[in-house]
């Protein structure tokens, strides 16, 4: 993967060409995605929308770097961090100690790491809970830490596979608020991932429809309303009406 | 019996105070109801045991009334020699259980590491720990004659197998989730194994290290009563000398103290294993 970051445009933190990805499943063999191609441009957000089984999660592994594509290329330009559904927080860290180790194994010495954590901590607005562990947390204060955490890495991409997906209504919508905030104050490039079109479109420059079985990019939207975007705004609920229309008819047509 | 009963409900206390301070006048209650369930099954023993001996069942000699062996016990615990072979059996499972424990954790590392290691000998670790650790001393009799060192061969052989087993387990369950955001956060092999594989293995770990005691114990007793070593009276020792002088009042006080000192080991390790769950919020309601 690393051989080829130089064929990378400038513009592009990462880009996708041809990837398939099967599993072995039983004696069959099970094709979560098939010659997907895609591009983001550095500093985009662009959401993947798409039911179960469309391989959106696959999709991620491989530019994690924790599955290798079967067929076809996956390049990201520079570091990856990486955000999942539970906060997947180390359960005997502290809030602070879960973005410590971040920063540690990034190589930060010491006397910064700490004080980095807490600064990063404020910027998900969680002064005060350094010292909690995990347990003690709502979902999403959790999440909060999880996305400390991978901001801690200091990655030029992040990957977020539906990360407030098990959360509330109220505190999702915070969350797109500062994720939003965070993402325009650090010119990180954002790959979402969900299955709500509404959330996609709420966040995303771009929305990528995914088909089921295998995963494919059916259709692609540019979401060209100004943000702050509304999760209730008329015209938001208009396009991700089509979305899901799209959606629904690429799932019958699938059969 | 007084030690336990002193030190387990002031150590319960604390982990209330901990999770819960508002919770500060419930505690002697909280105590209490920790406290007399264990009463009334102490009681309930030792009535059985009363109502038995006046059954005429066997004589005074053979099977004592509980208030002698009790009166014994306490006429024992007035005497130097009593703590001589305390010290001296703790030292033994001290010595055995630490080498045990040091044995154990370096082979569940490695075999848990090594995947030819773990596919070689993994089944034959959790072989081991099935193994009857009283069916080793003929061999560690042939091999150290009757000496200190055949007991504590065979304390190690018991507990080492358990200490393993319990640490393999433990990273075999650790949750695929955390390893890969280990794996994202750039953790490979043994950055990952120390930073997040074996402190999610701890609970696991310190359950082997529970189970580990409580195999050395048995060991050593087995290994105090079987083999002979001179000019040593541990409590094994004790308790088989009770027997060849057909002195049953010093039998029973003698089990009685191996009972109370395993039960207040185990409730260290018990106090540890629940320090671990609270801290990582593993005990939901309880706490």
């Amino acid at each position: 993967m690393k051989g080829n970051v130089l064929k990378l445009s400038e513009k592009h933190a990462l880009s996708v060409e041809a990837l398939t990805i099967a599993f072995p499943h039983g004696d069959r063999l099970l094709v979560a995605l098939h010659g997907v191609t895609l591009d983001v441009k550095r500093g985009e957000l662009v959401c993947v929308v798409g039911a179960s089984g469309s391989g959106k999660s696959t999709l991620l592994n491989v530019l994690a770097g924790l599955e290798r594509p079967s067929n076809g290329r996956a390049h990201v330009h520079g570091r990856v961090a990486l955000m999942f559904q539970e906060a997947a927080l180390l359960p005997w860290l502290t809030a602070a100690g879960n973005v410590e180790l971040a920063l540690e194994l990034r190589g930060v010495r010491n006397p910064a790491r700490s004080r980095m954590a807490a600064e990063l901590l404020h910027r998900v607005h969680l002064d005060g809970f350094e010292k909690r562990r995990p347990h003690e947390l709502s979902g999403g204060m959790k999440q909060r830490v999880a996305l400390a955490r991978a901001l801690a890495q200091d990655a030029d991409v992040l990957l977020m596979d539906e990360p407030f997906a098990a959360l509330d209504a109220i505190t999702r919508d915070l969350l797109h608020e500062e994720l939003e905030r965070l993402w325009t104050q650090t010119g990180l490039t954002i790959l979402f991932v969900t299955h709500n079109a509404r959330e996609a479109v709420r966040l995303g420059d771009r929305v990528l429809v995914f088909t089921s079985r295998p995963g494919r990019v059916a259709h692609e939207v540019v979401v060209e309303l100004p943000r702050p975007r509304s999760l209730d705004s008329p015209e938001l609920a208009v396009i991700a009406g089509r979305i899901t229309d799209r959606l629904k008819q690429e799932m019958r047509d699938g059969g | 019996m007084a030690v336990e009963l002193e030190l387990a409900p002031v150590v319960e206390r604390r982990d209330v105070a901990a999770v819960a301070p508002h919770k500060g006048r419930d505690q002697s209650s909280g105590a209490w109801s920790w406290l007399w369930p264990k009463l009334v099954a102490i009681a309930i023993v030792v009535g059985a045991w009363q109502v038995v001996v006046w059954s005429g069942w066997r004589p005074d000699y053979v099977l004592p009334s509980p208030i002698a062996v009790f009166r014994r016990l306490s006429e024992d615990l007035a005497h130097a020699d009593f703590y001589v072979g305390v010290a001296i059996t703790l030292r033994r499972a001290l010595v055995g259980y630490v080498i045990a424990a040091a044995a154990g954790s370096a082979i569940g590392l490695v075999v848990a590491r090594v995947a030819v290691l773990r596919r070689a000998i993994g089944s034959a670790i959790l072989g081991l720990q099935s193994m009857p650790s009283i069916a080793w001393f003929p061999l560690a009799i042939l091999l150290f004659q009757q000496s200190e060192t055949a007991i504590i061969f065979v304390v190690i052989l018991g507990a080492a197998p358990a200490i393993a087993a319990g640490l393999l387990s433990g990273v075999d369950h650790v949750q695929p989730l955390l390893i890969r955001v280990g794996r994202v956060m750039g953790a490979r092999g043994l950055v990952l194994y120390w930073h997040v594989i074996l402190p999610a293995a701890l609970p696991a770990f310190v359950g082997g290290l529970k189970q580990g005691w409580a195999f050395a114990w048995r060991s050593l007793m087995a290994g105090e009563i079987i083999v002979i070593v001179s000019h040593s009276p541990s409590i094994g020792q004790q308790i088989q000398f009770a027997r060849d002088l057909a002195d049953a009042e010093q039998l029973l006080a003698i089990m009685i103290v191996i009972f109370v000192i395993g039960v207040v080991i185990d409730s260290l390790f018990g106090t540890l294993d629940r320090a671990i769950r609270l801290r990582w919020g593993l005990l939901g309601a309880e706490a």
